[in-house]
């Protein structure tokens, strides 16, 4: 399960809207949870370096991710994981998505942006221990 | 002493740390003793023949090693490196 802090779910599906007709991309800080579980309290905004096909690629600069990382700990927060939009296009995670996964044990939240304007918002844990062997399962979103 | 920052997906092989600190004068020495130190590391970072997996970017402090003088970069003390795995997807449809 995921849970999200307000203020960081409506900041992530806003994001879809800026950045909309491209897929927008970020970061999701927070903390792991004993039970396996993962908190998001801070959805931090991310540029997509793929210029080349932003309507239905992403990429968040490996630079961006050491300083955003950086930055969490020195606050005590930790990345949980990521998001990113689906202009026109089902909140669904794609094989696309699946093959440029690697963070095992974070959570990959979508959301669908159909005319502008965020609809459904699905998260997904990537599970697995090893490339061959990953999976997205399905998790619940709590937002509060 | 250089530290390595650990990504969460890999901590389980390292007992949890989030930092190894190594003694190194590069890179590839720095690399070497984090696996040397947690074997099971081995295979996330290396393909079976020993290079570094194409997804995995490895920083010194603010620069990819890439850009640098890759393995044979050299490290000073209280440089950070970072192992990052790249974060990148998108839809299939067109």
């Amino acid at each position: 399960m995921l849970k999200v802090s307000k203020p960081a779910y409506a900041a992530l599906r806003q994001h879809g809207e800026t950045t909309y007709p491209h897929e927008c991309c970020g970061v999701l800080l927070g903390r792991f949870e004993d039970d396996g579980s993962r908190t998001a309290t801070r959805a931090e905004p991310c540029g997509n370096t793929r210029d080349d096909s932003p309507h239905n690629r992403y990429n968040i600069d490996p630079k961006e991710l050491v300083r955003i990382q950086r930055e969490g700990r020195e606050r005590g927060e930790d990345i949980v994981g990521f998001y990113h939009s689906h202009p026109d296009h089902p909140a669904q995670w794609s094989s696309t998505d699946l093959a440029d996964a690697h963070w095992f044990g974070c959570s990959y939240v979508i959301t669908s942006v159909e005319k502008g304007k965020a609809a459904v918002t699905n998260s997904f844990e990537l599970a697995g221990m090893e490339e061959p062997d990953k999976k997205f399962l399905d998790e619940r979103i709590e937002v509060a | 002493m250089p530290q390595i920052q650990i990504p969460s997906p890999l901590r389980q092989y390292t007992g949890k740390q989030a930092t190894v600190n190594v003694p190194a004068k590069t890179v590839g020495d720095a690399l070497a003793g984090l696996v040397a130190q947690h074997p099971d590391l081995r295979r996330h970072l290396y393909t079976d023949d020993g290079k570094l997996r194409a997804f995995v970017n490895v920083y010194v402090n603010d620069e990819d090693m890439r850009y640098l003088e890759k393995e044979a970069t050299a490290l000073n003390d209280g440089d950070t490196i970072s192992i990052v795995p790249s974060i990148a997807g998108g839809n299939s449809g067109h």
